[in-house]
């Protein structure tokens, strides 16, 4: 291994008598599962590496030795909060290259389990947001709502959280007696509790103080770096893929994206919990617009297997922006490759950009702003 | 007698299997345009979508042979092209197409043709009529059987002076495909621990224990 491959804490460096460089991670835990490489002259941040690998899983290669039905449950654990949504664009594709038709009712229960987890995730995403930010209310308060949900994924799929619920051709089971009622009461009840962070948390001067037009990113340089997401969206693009490519029944329902054009680290952990807000209204229509009976599953074949060579990337908005699964399919029981293009990944580019010049104490603010998973970034 | 039977089971299958022999020839061929880009207009112009297919238009009518149209399906647009022209391609791509973004970087490993495919998946966050819409630029780089990652002639030309947006996923598969992308600014690992000194693990050759 040569010096030139190596991360800057790791390879040789000169002494300076000005610039420290510090390792923030991987145990500290403020970096998640990943270690960035400040440099820092006195209080300002002057240059940033994210040195991200420590969870690092081997789900690409793992896929290529398992059949489209096993595959399920290994690829939920990139996002085990956010699993519906990790499993949706894999799906979306092999049922593409299988030329599947799914049942309208699974169509609605699958956007309805997606909604619910973008909601889960966000509301775990929140948890930490807060306590980073110092604020302990805001770690108790999503940490026990988000339970609410929980057990209305449990009645869907059994599973608190790695659900493995979709599979090509629908969703495991149907929908339990007296579903939509309980469903809707938890739903508005969680609508009411949510709307009650923004006294505690968003209108809170202290954590205005802390966020406002630190780490900016302008629309053209969130076009650029190509970021995705809330973090997109908080830079003023108006990017939603439930609204530009609409997959299963979103094009029947009102879907209205959230878009915020400060870019700065108050308006990206604004926009999540505006999209919790959203995703409420969404199941609602859905419970609404659901038939009420029919088949949730078409059943497949023993070990499917694609028509020959083919290809196929499906996108799906998941609570991290765009995840896109790339399927190469050889016409075996395996996948030939599988590429899973994640929005934390995408989203990582621009930890660099946005910390060069920040204070080395608005780091937390800045990091978890982004929206970032590590483990879902490793893959 | 017991031979004289299976002889003349034998005998009566023959013609029997010979029959879809001659059916098939007549289904080959309206199978295989589709695979094949090159007799894809003869084959059906109708059913392609429209939208998709002046995209495709725009791009053959500027590079010609250069490239090959793989693919044109809703909202996806399929580009190969060789490691000379990817470049002059993307550059294409972006400033008169409106194309702004990399979406993903894939690499795929084709052992049996010495080679491996580098797949950009390009979308518009700029452009809405384009939003949907995403090229499929791939592009092919010679491959190595004793992969020496970095010095070998596993080498593509880098696309991150065209879209900035590829920095990190161009270093993700130059890891773990092995493919080095001249005129990188920054060639380093990004997920693989630094003492990893085995081949790159997601080439076909590099096998999974116990499996």
């Amino acid at each position: 291994m040569t010096n030139e491959f190596l991360p800057p804490g790791l390879a040789l460096q000169k002494a300076d008598e000005r610039i420290m460089t510090l390792n923030v991670g991987p145990q500290h835990p403020g970096s998640g599962h990943m270690r960035i490489i400040v440099q820092i002259d006195g209080d300002y941040i002057v240059a940033c590496d994210p040195d991200p690998g420590y969870v690092h899983r081997g789900e690409e290669k793992m896929a290529e030795y398992r059949n489209y039905i096993t595959n399920i449950p290994h690829l939920e654990r990139p996002v085990i909060h956010d699993s519906c949504n990790v499993l949706y664009p894999y799906v979306l594709g092999v049922e593409d290259l299988l030329g599947i038709e799914v049942p309208e009712r699974a169509k609605y229960v699958r956007v309805i389990c997606s909604e619910l987890n973008r909601c889960i995730y966000t509301m775990y995403w929140l948890a930490i947001y807060g306590i980073f930010l110092g604020h302990s209310t805001m770690f108790m308060w999503p940490a026990g709502d988000r339970e609410l949900l929980i057990d209305l994924m449990e009645k869907i799929s059994g599973a608190r959280v790695t659900h493995a619920h979709f599979v090509p051709g629908g969703v495991r089971n149907d929908l339990p007696p007296n579903f939509e009622e309980v469903c809707l009461r938890q739903v508005n009840y969680f609508e009411k509790r949510i709307r009650e962070y923004a006294a505690v948390f968003y209108d809170n001067p202290i954590l205005i103080s802390r966020t406002q037009d630190t780490g900016v990113l302008s629309r053209e340089d969130a076009i650029r770096l190509g970021v995705t997401g809330s973090v997109l969206r908080a830079s003023g693009v108006d990017y939603d893929l439930r609204k530009k490519e609409p997959y299963d029944v979103y094009e029947e329902l009102d879907v209205h994206s959230n878009v915020m054009k400060e870019g700065d680290s108050y308006a990206r952990s604004k926009i999540p919990w505006l999209d919790m807000l959203e995703s409420c209204n969404i199941i609602k229509q859905a419970l609404e617009k659901m038939p009420k009976s029919g088949s949730v599953r078409v059943k497949l074949k023993p070990n499917p297997k694609g028509k020959g060579f083919d290809s196929v990337y499906k996108r799906v908005e998941s609570g991290r922006g765009s995840l896109g699964c790339h399927i190469v399919s050889d016409g075996k029981v395996e996948p030939y490759r599988l590429k899973l293009s994640v929005g934390s990944f995408r989203n990582l580019i621009a930890l660099p950009y946005l910390l060069k010049g920040e204070k080395l104490g608005n780091m937390p603010s800045v990091y978890w702003s982004l929206n970032y998973w590590p483990v879902e970034a490793d893959r | 007698m017991m031979s004289t039977n299976t002889e003349q089971v034998t005998i009566e299958e023959k013609p029997a299997e010979e029959k879809p022999a001659e059916e098939k020839p007549v289904a080959k061929p309206v199978a295989k345009p589709v695979a094949k880009p090159v007799a894809k207009p003869v084959a059906k112009p109708v059913e392609l979508p429209a939208f998709e297919k002046n995209i495709s238009d725009k791009i053959v009518e500027k590079f010609g042979d250069k490239i090959v149209v793989s693919f044109v399906k809703v909202n996806r647009v399929g580009i190969n092209v060789d490691k000379e022209n990817v470049h002059d391609v993307a550059k294409f791509i972006r400033d008169e197409l409106n194309y702004d973004h990399v979406e993903s970087v894939s690499g795929v490993d084709y052992p049996q043709d010495k080679e491996i495919e580098v797949v950009y998946h390009i979308g518009s966050y700029s452009d809405p009529s384009l939003a949907s819409q995403l090229i499929v630029l791939a592009t092919r780089a010679e491959r190595e059987e004793n992969p020496i990652p970095g010095k070998d002639a596993t080498r593509l030309p880098t696309l991150r002076d065209i879209f900035y947006s590829v920095e990190f996923h161009e270093r993700e598969v130059f890891e773990m495909f092995g493919v080095y992308f001249t005129g990188h600014p920054d060639n380093r690992r990004l997920l693989l621990p630094e003492d990893w000194a085995d081949l790159p693990p997601l080439r076909k050759d590099f096998a999974i224990k116990g499996r």
